[in-house]
C-alpha cells in the first residue's frame, strides 16, 4: 500500500515538475527569442561579420542622449512624486479614514480604465498652459506619468500596507515621542520597502516605456526618439531598444536583490557576552 | 532606571462619543501615585477608550485629564510622556528587541551609547537580555508582550497603560506575565492603568478594581471589596459567580428558602427580590436523604477545580452552585441528595423577573 501510495505521488511529482520546466521553457523563448533577434540585427556588419557598431553610433545621436537622460529623470521624478503622494495618503486613509478607503482606491484605479489617448486630449490644454506660463520642459511629463503610473503603485502599495499592523504599529511609536514624521519615516516605510520597491519598479518601467502620451503632447521621449531614429537608423534604434530592455532587466535584478536581502545578520552572540551591559546576564 | 516615584493621574467627568452612541458618559477615576488600577467590564464598556483619552490616541468630547498636576487634554499623544503595552503584539518588526526599547529614547535625543546601555537594563528588568537581538517574528508572544513592557517603561513614562496585554496569550503565559507585570511595576513604582474583561486578570493583580457599564464606573475598590461587596446587582454578576435566588425581603433582610439574610442596603421595601448570592456562601450541610425541604436537591455535577470544587446542585425548580474544598465535595458525587446552608453573609438584591438557573 504505502509503496504503492509513493509511486503515485512519486509519478505526480514527476509530471509537475515536467510541466513547469515546459511552461518556463515556453516563457523563455516567448520572451527571449525576440531580444535574441533584436540582439542578433543591432550587431550584423554589412559582411555577415559581428560587429558593435551600431552600438557606438548611439552616442553620434545626441537627439538620442538627451531623449534616454529625458526618460532617465522622468521615471525619478515620477517614482518620487508617486511614493510622496501616496504613500502618506494611503497611511492616513487607513489610519483617520477609513471609510474614505473605496473611494481612493477608485480614483487611483481609474486611469486604468481610461485609454492613454483619451487621457492625451484631456491633458493637451493643461500641457499648452504649462508650456506657456511655466514651462515646456519635457520634465513636466511627470505630471501625467504619476496619474499613469498610480493603479499600479496603488496596488503594490495597498498589498505591502496590508501586510503590518499600521495603526497598532503607529499608536505605539506616538506613544514613545514620535512624531508623524517620525512614524512615516522610522517605522511604516522601512516596514513597506518591499512594497515601495515594487511600486518603484512599475512607475520606472512605464515611464520608460511610455510612448502615446508623450509622442501626442509632442515631446521626445526615449520611446519617441526610438521611433524616430528607427526609421533613419534601424540598427541604432534596435540597439537602443535592446539597451533599454537590458537596463529595466538589470534594474528588476537588483530591485529583486534589495528586497529579498535577507535581515540584518544577528550580531555574533559572543560580541553581546562582551559588551558589559549585558555580561551579568550571562 | 525609571522614575521611582509614582504620580497622580485624575480624570474628570470623560465624555467620548461615537455619533450618537456614547463610549464614554461622565467617567472620573483618580489613580494615586504607584497605584495600579485595572479597569473591568464587558466589551463596549467604554474602559478601552478612558485608557485612549488618557494616551491621548483619541480626543475626549469632555471632561479633563491631569497628570501629576498638569492638565493634558489637550496634548498629542508623543508629547504626554506615557508609556503603552498594547492588546495587538505592537514590536516594530523591522527591529530587534533593544532597538525596539531604545526607539522611545532615541525620539527623545538619548545618545547612541546611552540608549542601548538603558534598553538592555530595561530588557534585564523583564528578563529578556539574552533576547535583545531578535527580531518579534523570532519571539513568542509573551517575549514580545515582555520587550513590550520594556519599551514602554524605557521611555521613563509618567503613567504606564496597558491595554488587555495577555488576551492573546495562552493560559499559562498569561498568569505568569501577569504576575511578571505586577512585579515590574511595584519595582518601578509607576502609577498603571490596567484595562481587561477578564475579571481573575484584575482581582489578582490590582490594588484597586473599576467595574465599568455603559460608559460609567459602577464600582471602584479593593478587589477584595468589589467581590465581597459588590456595589450593584452588575458588579455582582460580572465579578466572580452568583446564583440568583428568589426571595423575600422582611425587614432590611431577604428570606430565601426558609433562610434569613441580611441585606447589604437594608433600607429596601419589603415584597419579593432576587438575592445575589456567591457560591462559596453555599455549603453542603450533610446529606439529604429522603427528607423534603426548601434547600434538599440532587447533584447534577461537581467541576474540579484544584483545591476547590464547584457541585451544582438542583432544587427542583431552580439549581444553585455550591463551591467547596475538594474533600468535601468528593463526598458527594452526582446523583447523591445533599441539604445545602446559605452562610448569612450580607448579600444584594435585585428586584427583576427571576432567572432560573444560577448564573
Amino acid at each position: 500500500m504505502a509503496v504503492a501510495a509513493r509511486s503515485i505521488h512519486g509519478t505526480r511529482r514527476l509530471k509537475l515538475q515536467v510541466f513547469r520546466t515546459v511552461v518556463f521553457v515556453a516563457a523563455a523563448v516567448f520572451f527571449l527569442v525576440p531580444i535574441g533577434a533584436m540582439v542578433e540585427f543591432s550587431t550584423r556588419g554589412n559582411s555577415g561579420q559581428r560587429t558593435l557598431e551600431y552600438w557606438k553610433e548611439i552616442l553620434a545621436y545626441p537627439d538620442m542622449v538627451q531623449a534616454i537622460v529625458a526618460s532617465l529623470e522622468l521615471a525619478a521624478i515620477t517614482s518620487v512624486v508617486m511614493l510622496v503622494l501616496l504613500v502618506p495618503t494611503m497611511v492616513w486613509v487607513r489610519l483617520k479614514l477609513p471609510r474614505l478607503s473605496r473611494i481612493v482606491e477608485f480614483v487611483c484605479l481609474l486611469p486604468l480604465t481610461i485609454p492613454a489617448i483619451v487621457l492625451v486630449v484631456g491633458l493637451f490644454p493643461m500641457y499648452i498652459w504649462l508650456g506657456t506660463n511655466v514651462s515646456d520642459s519635457i520634465l513636466t511629463l511627470a505630471l501625467a506619468y504619476v496619474v499613469l503610473v498610480l493603479p499600479y503603485c496603488y496596488r503594490a502599495l495597498d498589498a505591502g500596507l496590508g501586510g503590518i499592523d499600521v495603526k497598532t504599529l503607529s499608536e505605539a511609536a506616538r506613544s514613545l515621542g514620535a512624531n508623524w514624521l517620525d512614524v512615516m519615516w522610522r517605522i511604516i516605510v522601512p516596514n513597506i520597502s518591499n512594497a515601495i520597491l515594487n511600486a518603484t519598479l512599475l512607475s520606472v518601467a512605464l515611464v520608460l516605456g511610455e510612448y502615446t502620451i508623450a509622442n501626442n503632447l509632442l515631446y521626445n521621449n526615449l520611446q519617441v526618439e526610438l521611433v524616430h531614429l528607427g526609421r533613419a537608423n534601424a540598427g541604432v534604434s534596435i540597439a537602443v531598444a535592446v539597451a533599454s530592455l537590458l537596463f529595466a532587466f538589470v534594474l528588476l535584478v537588483v530591485l529583486a536583490f534589495i528586497g529579498a536581502r535577507p535581515r540584518r545578520m544577528h550580531r555574533d552572540p559572543v560580541a553581546m557576552l562582551a559588551s558589559p551591559a549585558v555580561s551579568s546576564q550571562k | 532606571m525609571t522614575d521611582r516615584s509614582g504620580v497622580e493621574v485624575r480624570l474628570e467627568n470623560l465624555v467620548r462619543r461615537y455619533g450618537t452612541v456614547t463610549a464614554l458618559d461622565g467617567l472620573s477615576l483618580t489613580l494615586a501615585p504607584g497605584e495600579l488600577v485595572a479597569l473591568l467590564g464587558p466589551s463596549g464598556c467604554g474602559k478601552t477608550t478612558a485608557l485612549r483619552l488618557l494616551a491621548g490616541l483619541e480626543e475626549a468630547d469632555g471632561g479633563r485629564i491631569v497628570i501629576a498636576g498638569n492638565d493634558v487634554t489637550g496634548l498629542p499623544a508623543n508629547r504626554r510622556n506615557i508609556g503603552m503595552v498594547f492588546q495587538a503584539y505592537s514590536l516594530f518588526p523591522h527591529m530587534v528587541a533593544w532597538e525596539n526599547v531604545a526607539f522611545g529614547l532615541q525620539m527623545r535625543h538619548v545618545s547612541a551609547v546611552e540608549r542601548k546601555k538603558r534598553a538592555l537594563d530595561m530588557l534585564d528588568l523583564v528578563g529578556l537580555a539574552r533576547f535583545a537581538n531578535r527580531y518579534a517574528s523570532q519571539m513568542s508572544g509573551g517575549q514580545q508582550q515582555r520587550v513590550a513592557l520594556a519599551r514602554a517603561l524605557a521611555i521613563q513614562p509618567q503613567v504606564l497603560l496597558l491595554d488587555e496585554p495577555l488576551s492573546a496569550l495562552d493560559a499559562k503565559v498569561r498568569s505568569r506575565l501577569r504576575d511578571e507585570i505586577r512585579r515590574v511595576q511595584l519595582e518601578v513604582g509607576i502609577t498603571t492603568l490596567f484595562v481587561t474583561h477578564d475579571q481573575e486578570e484584575a482581582l489578582a493583580i490590582a490594588d484597586r478594581v473599576g467595574v465599568m457599564q455603559s460608559g460609567k464606573l459602577e464600582q471602584l475598590g479593593p478587589p477584595t471589596l468589589v467581590y465581597s461587596r459588590p456595589a450593584t446587582p452588575f458588579v455582582a454578576d460580572f465579578v466572580g459567580l452568583t446564583n440568583r435566588m428568589q426571595g423575600t425581603v422582611r425587614g432590611g433582610s431577604v428570606e430565601v428558602r426558609g433562610t434569613s439574610i441580611p441585606l447589604v442596603q437594608p433600607d429596601v421595601s419589603d415584597g419579593p427580590a432576587i438575592a445575589l448570592i456567591r457560591p462559596e456562601a453555599v455549603s453542603i450541610d450533610g446529606n439529604g436523604g429522603t427528607d423534603e425541604g426548601p434547600l434538599v436537591g440532587t447533584v447534577i455535577a461537581v467541576a474540579f477545580l484544584g483545591a476547590v470544587s464547584r457541585v451544582t446542585v438542583d432544587l427542583g425548580d431552580t439549581t444553585v452552585l455550591a463551591q467547596l474544598p475538594t474533600s468535601s465535595a468528593s463526598q458527594h458525587p452526582a446523583g447523591t441528595r445533599v441539604r445545602l446552608a446559605l452562610r448569612t453573609d450580607p448579600v444584594l438584591i435585585q428586584r427583576e423577573e427571576p432567572a432560573p438557573t444560577a448564573s
